[in-house]
């Protein structure tokens, strides 16, 4: 056993790259959820925005133009899930699940040039002074971009819920959307754009993987991160600092537990590798005790006439 | 009535003509355990598949299903393909095994071929290639370019294909360079970019500047080449997009002459319930290009040891050989058999660390 071949300055640099395609998938769920639906599609949308924005990212040279395509062919797909959920008033449940299934399909059907490609590098931060500091520099400093939007955009949502008029209202849909429609917001109009906002999420976070922590296209490339993400905002108890911190713990582990392997730590390789799924659930339950609960609509279908 | 017996007839001429039909063509079945995109185990077993169309043309028909579970998702797979008239079916995964066992019982008259498994039945061959005798070259080149002397191993899952790997690239690497010291890492899958990614990131940031995976995507090439300076291996499949560097080298499964000669016996009814277990002499086991990125000497080294496998005037687990705890395993110039070698559950001297069970 020798631990002090860890560094721990570059464990926490990597942990917040595993982290931040669960972070991005959570935070556009936890919006979802917040507005009385419950999308499992998540998986489907993100492996979707990992190909859309590997195939935009190769053709155009740039890292930029193929996130923003990741976000637009999540939302775009995520869709599919309004038109069934909000229109048809189809099962939610059932919805997310098909949702999930033909991400995985079509992602593997429009991925079939791109097998094999490299992406276009993204650059990653370098701020003279700063990036060069010994520990803050590596861990605050020098990221690509998207990981600090991962971060901001768990701020923003927080702040949006906690402090606006936007926030209560989306969470006055997803408590009780007959009293909020009995108000006059449009409560299907509301959802649809949450809705949208998840599936860019799921994209973005999609991509991440694609383009930043692999690099690289495979079909089923995103292994179950979509499911992780839509875990832990249960967990979370639809609170985004809670999901950013899961999200963090869940990365977090997975590292360390390979680590750990790596520095050869005399623990059983199958605890190791259960570790990160149980240690954020234990940590996020403890958190949970004080009973919030889930937003009252949550999964329960909408139309005006009810 | 009339219509009842009009539709039995035509029933019966329908289940003849496909039955007329499937006895001109041969239907040759695959399942696979990750996608044929995965550019490495899964994507050779497809290219023996189109190996076998193109030989035989119009005579075969060939289905595969991909992304298939190990266990009874499995067992449903191979016998949907059964019932669809399949004559042969090759299951390619280790852990397909009482699914393929399980499946053959039932159709006595389909033919099933499981790769890199142990349990043989009267229509149930296996065959598996000698990768350690690959991993013996690799961990030769391995050990003579390492720097730090730490060479990472992504490992899959702790069965005896795995271990015999680890062990034969342990093993020519320290004949290479005495100070090598070998990080194992068991990521418990055979597929997943990100994890294999994230091994090769752990094992690098850790000191390792070789990188030997037994897991099938091209994720490590690319953490290595972003961490810059780290030597990788092809598995399975060439992986030459990486190539020269940090890809220097592959370790290749070639198995479109078994699948194709496996496929003539069922055409002709000589096919027989067979073990098979081919290495670099019959070609089941290739060596990817070496490239200039390797010196010129070691290079020359690992193409001599390559024609001793192949001659078999050299055997890749030659005593004197210790296991682990220290005790002997192969006195001085014993090779080791083929059985020691199929249920191989331990390290040999001077690996740390233990086996997962």
């Amino acid at each position: 056993m020798d631990l002090s071949s860890i560094n721990p300055v570059l464990l926490v640099a990597s942990l917040m790259v595993a982290a931040t395609p669960i972070l991005l998938a959570a935070i556009g769920e936890l919006v979802v959820e917040k507005a009385g639906v419950l999308n499992l599609g998540v998986e489907g949308m993100m492996i979707t925005g990992a190909i859309c924005g590997f195939a935009l990212a190769v053709e155009t040279g740039s890292p930029l133009v193929g996130f923003v395509s990741a976000a637009i062919g999540g939302a775009l797909l995520s869709l599919l899930f309004v038109i069934l959920t909000q229109y048809a008033l189809a099962n939610q449940v059932a919805s997310g699940l098909a949702l999930t299934l033909f991400g995985l399909g079509f992602s593997a059907l429009l991925g079939q040039d791109y097998v094999g490609l490299k992406p276009p590098a993204t650059p990653r931060l370098d701020i003279p002074v700063l990036s060069d500091l010994p520990v803050v520099g590596p861990i605050l400093f020098s990221h690509d971009p998207v990981l600090y939007l991962g971060i901001a955009l768990t701020a923003a949502v927080w702040a949006v819920l906690k402090f606006t008029r936007v926030g209560l209202v989306l969470r006055a849909v997803g408590e009780n959307h007959d009293a909020a429609h009995a108000l006059g917001y449009k409560v299907v109009r509301i959802r649809v754009l949450a809705i949208m906002f998840g599936g860019a999420c799921a994209g973005l976070g999609g991509a991440y993987i694609s383009l930043i922590r692999v690099p690289q296209w495979t079909e089923g490339m995103t292994a179950g991160v979509g499911w992780i993400a839509l875990a832990l905002v249960v967990f979370a108890s639809w609170k985004p600092w809670r999901a950013l911190l899961g999200a963090y713990l869940f990365g977090g582990v997975t590292v360390m537990q390979l680590n750990l392997q790596a520095a050869g730590v005399a623990i059983p390789v199958e605890y190791l590798a259960m570790s990160p799924y149980l240690i954020t659930i234990v940590v996020l339950v403890i958190l949970s005790a004080d009973k919030s609960s889930a937003p009252a609509s949550l999964g329960r279908i909408f139309h005006a006439s009810n | 009535m009339k219509l009842k017996t009009l539709l039995t007839g035509a029933a019966l001429a329908l289940g003849l003509a496909t039955a007329g039909f499937a006895e001109d063509k041969t239907k040759v079945g695959f399942v696979y355990v990750g996608p044929v995109g995965d550019g490495g185990w899964t994507f050779t077993h497809d290219q023996g598949r189109k190996a076998v169309e193109a030989e035989f043309g119009d005579k075969v028909e060939t289905v595969f299903v991909e992304n298939v579970a190990e266990g009874p998702d499995a067992e449903r797979v191979l016998t949907q393909m059964a019932l669809d008239g399949a004559d042969l079916i090759f299951t390619t995964s280790f852990g397909f095994g009482e699914a393929t066992i399980n499946v053959a019982k039932k159709f006595p008259n389909v033919k099933f071929e499981h790769a890199t498994g142990y349990q043989r039945a009267d229509n149930v061959s296996t065959y598996s290639a000698r990768f350690y005798e690959g991993r013996a070259v690799q961990g030769h080149i391995a050990g003579s370019m390492t720097e730090s002397n730490i060479i990472g191993y992504i490992a899959s899952y702790p069965i005896p294909e795995v271990i015999r790997g680890i062990n034969s690239a342990y093993i020519h690497a320290k004949k290479a360079n005495p100070d090598v010291e070998f990080r194992i890492v068991w990521v418990y899958t055979w597929f997943d970019p990100a994890k294999e990614a994230d091994a090769a990131k752990a094992l690098i940031e850790q000191g390792a500047d070789v990188i030997l995976q037994h897991t099938d995507s091209t994720a490590p090439h690319a953490a290595a080449q972003e961490a810059g300076g780290v030597v990788t291996f092809g598995q399975a499949s060439d992986m030459s997009q990486y190539a020269p560097f940090p890809r220097v080298s592959a370790l290749l499964d070639v198995w479109a002459p078994y699948y194709i000669e496996r496929t003539r016996a069922v055409m002709e009814g000589t096919w027989e319930s067979v073990d098979t277990w081919n290495g670099i002499a019959e070609g089941m086991v290739g060596i990817g290009e070496i490239t200039d990125a390797v010196p010129a000497e070691v290079k020359a080294e690992a193409l001599a040891l390559k024609e001793a496998l192949r001659t078999g005037e050299y055997h890749a687990f030659t005593g004197p050989i210790n296991k682990q705890d220290g005790s002997v395993w192969l006195a001085e110039g014993e090779t080791a058999n083929d059985g020691d070698l199929a249920g191989m559950q331990f390290y040999v001297e001077g690996i740390v660390g233990d086996i997962p069970n």
